[in-house]
C-alpha cells in the first residue's frame, strides 16, 4: 500500500471531471480504405461500408466501458478514413459518383455509433489530380446530403508552396456549401476545413483523415481540459511567469495522462495499435470550458487586447511541454484551439469589440490551428474568402506549422447578426471582413512556390 | 504499480449522517468485496471517504456493483463513485 494514492489526489481528479469540465474529447479510429479500391463504384461503396463497420464495430461499446470504469467522460467517438479522392479516383467519373461515397461513409458512421467521420478529403498542396478536383466540386452536395461526414482539403505545405488554383476554387466551394445550407444559417460550412501542412494523424474534426503514411488502422485520442488549466491558474494570480508556466505544465501533464490511459485501454480492447495523443486545449461553449478564459486569467481584460499573442504563445508552449512528458507519442494538432463560436470567452470578446479577424490571424501564428469557426457576412466575395485562406496558408507555409481555416459565410446575414450552430458548436456573432478587394491577386493562375527555408536537403 | 490494476477506488461524498460507513461496508461484505484501506474526513460538514477495495472475488461484475452502489448512495443521500484506481495512479504518479 506504500505510495498508494490518497484521498486528496482522488478528490482533485474527480473535481476536475465534475466541476472543471475535464474530459477526453475524442477517441478517433483511423481506418485505411486503400484496400477497398475498385473501379466498380457499387463494389467500392460496398467495400467501404464493410471495412468501416468491421473495424469500428466495437468503438461505441469500448468507449462506454472505459467511461464507466474510470469515471472519465469520452465526449466523441469518431472515425477518420483515407482521403476519399485517393480511394474513389478509380471509380468516380462525376461529382455525383463521389457523393455516393459520402453517403456510404455517413451510413457506416451512423451504424457503428460514431458522431462524425472525417476524410472526405483531397491533398492538393502542389497540384490537383482529376479525382481531387471532382471530389472538391462534390463537397457542397456531399456535405448537404449527409449528417456526419466531414471534409478537408490540404491546399499548401512548407515543402510545396501554396496551390493558388485550389485556394481560388475553395473560396467558391465554401460559398456553394453556404448557399446549399442557407436555410440553416449555412451551418454545413462547419464540416469543411482547409489546411496548410495537414497532419496525417489528427483526431479532431472537421480536419481528421487517415493519412497514407499510416498503418491499416490506428487509435488516436484527443484530450481537452481548458477548465482545469483555468482553475489551476486562479490559484497563482499575480505570481511570476515561472510559477505560471510551471502550473500550466503540471496541469497539462495530468490531463494528458488521462488521455494516454484511455488511448492505451481503447487500443488494447479494440485490438488496434495506439497512434498518438493530441494534447490540445479544446474549448466548448460550456461555461468554464474556455481557452479565452485562460488568457483572461493570465491577465487580459478580453482576448484581443495587446499581449494576447504573447500570452497565447506561452500557453501553447507550456501545454506541449507538460504534455509530451505524459505520453509516449504526441501528434495531431497539439496546442491550444481558438475557435470563436465554440468558446464563450471568445464570443464575449467579439461582442465587446475586443477582437478582430486580423488579431485572430496573428494568434494563429503561435497556436495549434487557425481561423476556426468564424462566421463572416454571407455577401463576402469568393475571392475575398480565398484571400483570407491564402493569408492563413502563407503563415503555415513560412512558419513550418499546421494552419487551417474554417470560415462560415452566413448567407443572408451580416455584421451585427448572430448565428446558432447548436450543441457543442455554440453560436457566433458575425465578424466584419476587410472590404477591399484582392480579386486580381487571387485570380492569377498557378501556385506560390515553396519558401527558401524549405530546401533543407 | 503492477498490483494496482485490479484495485478499485470507492469515493463517498455528501452530507454527514449516521451509518454511512456501515451501510457501504455491509454492501461490500455481502458482495464479496474486500476493503484494503479506508480514509475519511469531514470537510465543512460534508462527509468525504475514500476506500481502496479489491473486487477480484466479488460475486457481481464491476459495472453491476457500480450501479448498485450508485443506487445505495441515492438511498443514503450521498454520492458514491466507483472507479478503477489506475486513472488516479496515472494522473498523480510519474
Amino acid at each position: 500500500m506504500k505510495n498508494m494514492i490518497n484521498i486528496f489526489e482522488v478528490n482533485e481528479t474527480n473535481n476536475m471531471v465534475e466541476h472543471e469540465n475535464l474530459d477526453v474529447r475524442t477517441i478517433t479510429i483511423g481506418i485505411s480504405l486503400l484496400e477497398c479500391i475498385d473501379s466498380n463504384l457499387e463494389k467500392l461503396n460496398e467495400n467501404i461500408y464493410t471495412r468501416i463497420t468491421t473495424v469500428a464495430k466495437d468503438l461505441d461499446r469500448v468507449a462506454a466501458e472505459i467511461e464507466a470504469e474510470y469515471g472519465i467522460p469520452i465526449v466523441n467517438r469518431r472515425i477518420a478514413v483515407t482521403p476519399i479522392a485517393l480511394v474513389g479516383g478509380a471509380a468516380c467519373k462525376t461529382t455525383e459518383d463521389f457523393v455516393t461515397i459520402a453517403k456510404t461513409l455517413d451510413r457506416a458512421a451512423n451504424d457503428v455509433g460514431a458522431n462524425l467521420i472525417g476524410g472526405y478529403s483531397a491533398l492538393v498542396s502542389k497540384g490537383m489530380m482529376r479525382a481531387d478536383e471532382l471530389l472538391i466540386r462534390s463537397i457542397p452536395q456531399a456535405l448537404c446530403s449527409t449528417e456526419r461526414v466531414c471534409s478537408s482539403v490540404n491546399l499548401a505545405s512548407t515543402k510545396t508552396g501554396i496551390n493558388m488554383d485550389a485556394v481560388r476554387l475553395m473560396g467558391e466551394i465554401l460559398l456553394a456549401v453556404a448557399e446549399e445550407s442557407k436555410d440553416r444559417d449555412s451551418v454545413d460550412c462547419m464540416k469543411l476545413v482547409v489546411f496548410c501542412n495537414a497532419p496525417d494523424d489528427n483526431p479532431f474534426m472537421a480536419g481528421a483523415f487517415h493519412g497514407v503514411t499510416e498503418a491499416d488502422a490506428v487509435i488516436n485520442v484527443g484530450v481537452s481540459g481548458p477548465g482545469v488549466v483555468k482553475v489551476a491558474l486562479e490559484k497563482v494570480r499575480g505570481k511570476s511567469f515561472e510559477v505560471l508556466c510551471e502550473t500550466i505544465k503540471k496541469t497539462a501533464f495530468k490531463v494528458t495522462r488521462v488521455g494516454q490511459l484511455v488511448a492505451q485501454e481503447a487500443s488494447r480492447r479494440l485490438g488496434i495499435p495506439f497512434g498518438i495523443i493530441d494534447l490540445s486545449l479544446a474549448p466548448t461553449p460550456a461555461i468554464g470550458d474556455s481557452v479565452a478564459d485562460i488568457l483572461c486569467e493570465i491577465g487580459l481584460e478580453y482576448v484581443g487586447a495587446p499581449g494576447t499573442t504573447a500570452a497565447l504563445a506561452m500557453l501553447n508552449d507550456q501545454v506541449k511541454k507538460g504534455g509530451v512528458m505524459a505520453s509516449s507519442y504526441v501528434g495531431g494538432l497539439s496546442g491550444a484551439f481558438i475557435p470563436v463560436s465554440e468558446d464563450q470567452g471568445m464570443i464575449d470578446a467579439v461582442q465587446a469589440g475586443a477582437i478582430t479577424l486580423e488579431k485572430l490571424e496573428a494568434m494563429t501564428c503561435v497556436c495549434s490551428v487557425g481561423l476556426d469557426m468564424i462566421a463572416i457576412p454571407g455577401d463576402t466575395p469568393a475571392t475575398t474568402i480565398s484571400g483570407i485562406i491564402a493569408d492563413e496558408m502563407a503563415l503555415g507555409m513560412v512558419n513550418q506549422k499546421t494552419t487551417a481555416a474554417r470560415l462560415i459565410p452566413v448567407i443572408g446575414k451580416g455584421v451585427g447578426d448572430t448565428v446558432e450552430f447548436g450543441g457543442l458548436f455554440g453560436y457566433a456573432p458575425i465578424m466584419p471582413v476587410n472590404s477591399y478587394s484582392c480579386a486580381d491577386f487571387v485570380n492569377r493562375k498557378g501556385r506560390i512556390p515553396a519558401p527558401i527555408h524549405s530546401f533543407k536537403n | 504499480m503492477e498490483n494496482t490494476v485490479d484495485k478499485i477506488i470507492i469515493t463517498v461524498v455528501g452530507k454527514d449522517t449516521v451509518g454511512i460507513i456501515a451501510r457501504v461496508c455491509t454492501y461490500l461484505y455481502e458482495n464479496g468485496v474486500n476493503v484494503l484501506d479506508i480514509s475519511q474526513t469531514i470537510v465543512s460538514g460534508y462527509f468525504n471517504m475514500m476506500m481502496i477495495v479489491d473486487m477480484s472475488k466479488a460475486q457481481k461484475s464491476f459495472l453491476d456493483c457500480q450501479k448498485e452502489l450508485d443506487a445505495l448512495g441515492e438511498d443514503i443521500g450521498v454520492s458514491i463513485k466507483c472507479q478503477k484506481a489506475e486513472i488516479f495512479e496515472k494522473m498523480h504518479r510519474i
